[in-house]
């Protein structure tokens, strides 16, 4: 094959005079500020620039995400309908116990606020089957890719695409592909003699499609992050074992699964986090429903506080239930990030 | 397809050129012989990219055909549009139809008015003035064409404010990724390139806010921008996403590769530091700034739950996102539309995947960003 330098590509001329054009409000900017803060410098001096420097992203991060983290316990500790914290009575564990106030606590339907039950076991069945779709799928699709195959690039890219699709039009597509009249799910059911099945009624189908859909549209990121922990095992190891005498099968279990297990602890970890809070994809494609069939905890929550009567205070309360979920993962995954880097 | 060690291979097993193309195509790198590991790999991999592909290219055909097609059972893949004819003495053009006749030949005939029961009625073509004849609904086959028609999507374009929604989605990502970029890269390069009090506590306390996913503030953050006077604003989707923590963490990681010797010696030359962040250290930062802008870009466009707090119900103020899920939420979904406002969404990631698949992926693969 020739050599071909690596401007002789259109495509990456085309990358570079995009990558000029996306450079260019920023450098218009950076000229305007340049005049403006090499005044300033003068001004407070060298020794206090980096304060400077941080400011911008500190005053956007304190003001719209740890005052926001405060704010959420003073909401969730106070009640009525306003939004306003200084017009909201304290009512103590008040919206805690509205939550939890069942008469017989092994049947949902005695509870007070059972709508937040459903959620909450609806997003205990999504992330216990959703999460080892992932991570099973995504290990076959990365142990494919790592072959030594043809057309590696196509099919990592067919795998990779449907992650920057926007989770609204993931759901669009799917919910086309779901309608009864006129769908290619219920077609291919067809031609197996079965008759239209409508899904959009039927809350065990939605909750089926709705995780299927989530993995459909994530695979592709969990696989790429296992084929890169797949392409970190030197391979040396798998000489080795080959001159040993080991099959391909046990190949894979004593060389590939145990060195892979940091990866796959990484991919558990974030699967469970980012299906615990999984939203928008259910959202729009089901709606919670049919009745509450597919309700998730985040979407319970943005329903209670943003949909009249607005209960800002039991919203809260769930949100905090929720981070304490999420702060649980995220330790366990800092625990398993600092083990994965200590063993390199 | 002859191939230098064809002939010491089995031949029985290639007599076939078919299987020789096959073969051909599926051998290994190096001309190793297909294993049937290989082949089950293939298969999978073959089954993935259809699962993967298929329902966007369904999509895509869908949004061309027009709603007389569009609910048949079974549908087809292509976009077929029946094939209507202009006949005298009626002002609208009629669908054309093939009528099985009596004697069990096929003759070419025009539908007259809506279907009623299990019966239409239809006209000869020749003698268009003579009254209509019933004929059961079984005997007809319309005559349809595959064509890729716009209808849907000028239809779309001027039924819903598709334009308004896109320039707010313009103006979003556009500014919002400048503003990241900029913001983002300043405190990246204190916290990389300084000394100072509070360092670590800083960084600490952007990497925990990467933790904190919006889905359980989102209470407070709405609080907190409707005091500020952002909410039913475009800068309330603008600004706040824009200090992402992820962005600082990972321009940080690559500023610290940056040699010490660069900054200080353009210090002695007596470069502010301001000159020094914005001329030695931007510059050789670009490779991670270029994931960053493209990660921000596929952030912001593809954002839901943010605008959707912020903007509220203003349709004005709408993203593409928004508006396509206020249209799939109505009670009759004019799927024939939205279907081709959801291609003319999409299109702008397959533009920037085209061109930027590598980045993407090396930059996923080596930060675990979301894309």
């Amino acid at each position: 094959m020739e050599l071909t330098t690596v401007s002789d590509k259109p495509i990456l001329l085309l990358a570079r005079w995009l990558k000029y054009v996306l450079s260019l409000p920023v450098m218009g900017i950076l000229y305007v500020l340049d005049a403006f803060i090499g005044r300033l410098e003068r001004l407070i001096g060298q020794k206090r620039m980096p304060y400077l420097f941080v400011l911008p992203n500190m005053l956007i991060f304190s003001i719209f995400i740890l005052l926001p983290l405060i704010l959420n316990f003073v909401f969730a500790f106070t009640g009525g309908n306003s939004i306003v914290p200084a017009n909201r009575p304290w009512v103590g564990l008040g919206n805690f116990e509205r939550l939890f106030a069942c008469s017989d606590i092994w049947d949902i339907s005695t509870c007070r606020e059972d709508v937040f039950f459903f959620a909450v076991r609806n997003t205990f069945l999504f992330v216990l089957v959703e999460v080892p779709s992932i991570i099973v799928l995504s290990l076959l699709v990365a142990l494919a890719l790592n072959r030594d195959i043809r057309l590696r690039g196509f099919f990592r890219s067919a795998f990779f695409f449907p992650v920057l699709l926007s989770p609204v039009v993931v759901a669009l597509i799917w919910k086309w592909m779901l309608q009864t009249r006129g769908g290619l799910i219920n077609t291919i059911l067809g031609f197996f003699g079965i008759q239209p099945i409508a899904f959009v009624l039927d809350g065990g189908w939605m909750m089926f499609w709705a995780i299927f859909v989530s993995v459909w549209a994530q695979l592709g990121f969990y696989a790429l992050i296992l084929l890169a922990g797949l392409q970190g095992i030197p391979p040396v190891l798998y000489e080795a074992a080959e001159i040993d005498g080991a099959s391909e099968l046990q190949r894979f279990w004593n060389v590939t699964l145990p060195l892979l297990r940091p990866t796959l602890l990484v991919v558990l970890v974030l699967s469970l986090i980012r299906g615990v809070q999984m939203f928008d994809h259910v959202y729009v494609l089901t709606g919670g429903g049919p009745g509450t069939a597919t309700l998730l905890t985040v979407q319970y929550i943005y329903r209670t506080a943003f949909e009249p009567p607005n209960n800002w205070g039991m919203a809260a309360a769930v949100s905090l239930m929720l981070a304490a979920v999420l702060a649980v993962l995220t330790i366990i995954q800092l625990i398993l990030n600092r083990r994965q880097f200590e063993t390199v | 397809m002859a191939h230098a060690s064809a002939t010491q291979r089995d031949t029985a097993s290639y007599r076939w050129w078919g299987v020789e193309l096959i073969a051909f195509l599926f051998r290994r790198k190096g001309g190793k012989r297909l294993t049937i590991t290989d082949v089950i790999t293939y298969l999978f991999l073959i089954l993935g990219t259809v699962v993967m592909f298929f329902p966007v290219l369904w999509l895509v055909m869908s949004s061309f055909k027009p709603i007389t097609t569009l609910y048949q059972t079974p549908p087809t893949f292509f976009p077929y549009h029946p094939v209507t004819v202009q006949v005298p003495g009626y002002p609208e053009p009629l669908p054309l139809v093939d009528v099985r006749q009596a004697d069990g030949t096929v003759k070419r005939m025009a539908r007259v008015g809506r279907v009623v029961g299990i019966e239409a009625r239809v006209i000869d073509l020749n003698a268009p003035h003579e009254p209509p004849v019933r004929v059961r609904l079984e005997n007809i086959t319309p005559v349809q064409e595959i064509r890729f028609d716009l209808t849907n999507y000028t239809t779309a374009l001027e039924r819903f404010p598709f334009g308004v929604y896109l320039r707010n989605s313009i103006v979003i990502t556009i500014s919002a990724t400048a503003l990241t970029l900029l913001i983002n890269s300043m405190a990246a390069y204190a916290l990389s390139k300084y000394r100072f009090r509070g360092r670590n506590v800083i960084f600490l306390l952007i990497l925990s806010t990467l933790m904190v996913p919006l889905a359980v503030i989102m209470i407070p953050v709405f609080l907190v921008i409707s005091r500020v006077g952002l909410a039913g604003n475009l800068l309330g989707v603008i600004i706040p996403p824009a200090a992402t923590p992820t962005g600082v963490f990972l321009l940080r990681q690559y500023m610290l590769t940056i040699p010490d010797e660069l900054i200080e010696a353009a210090r002695i030359d007596g470069a502010t530091e301001w000159r020094i962040y914005w001329r030695i250290v931007m510059p050789l930062a670009a490779p991670a700034l270029a994931v960053l802008a493209i990660f921000s870009f596929m952030w912001r466009w593809n954002d839901f739950l943010w605008p959707l707090i912020v903007l509220g119900g203003r349709s004005d103020l709408a993203t593409l996102q928004l508006g396509l899920q206020s249209f799939q939420g109505e009670l009759n979904v004019q799927w024939d539309l939205l279907l081709a406002m959801t291609v003319l969404s999409l299109l702008p990631v397959v533009f920037v995947f085209g061109i930027l698949q590598k980045y993407i992926t090396t930059g996923i693969a080596s930060t675990g960003l979301k894309g």
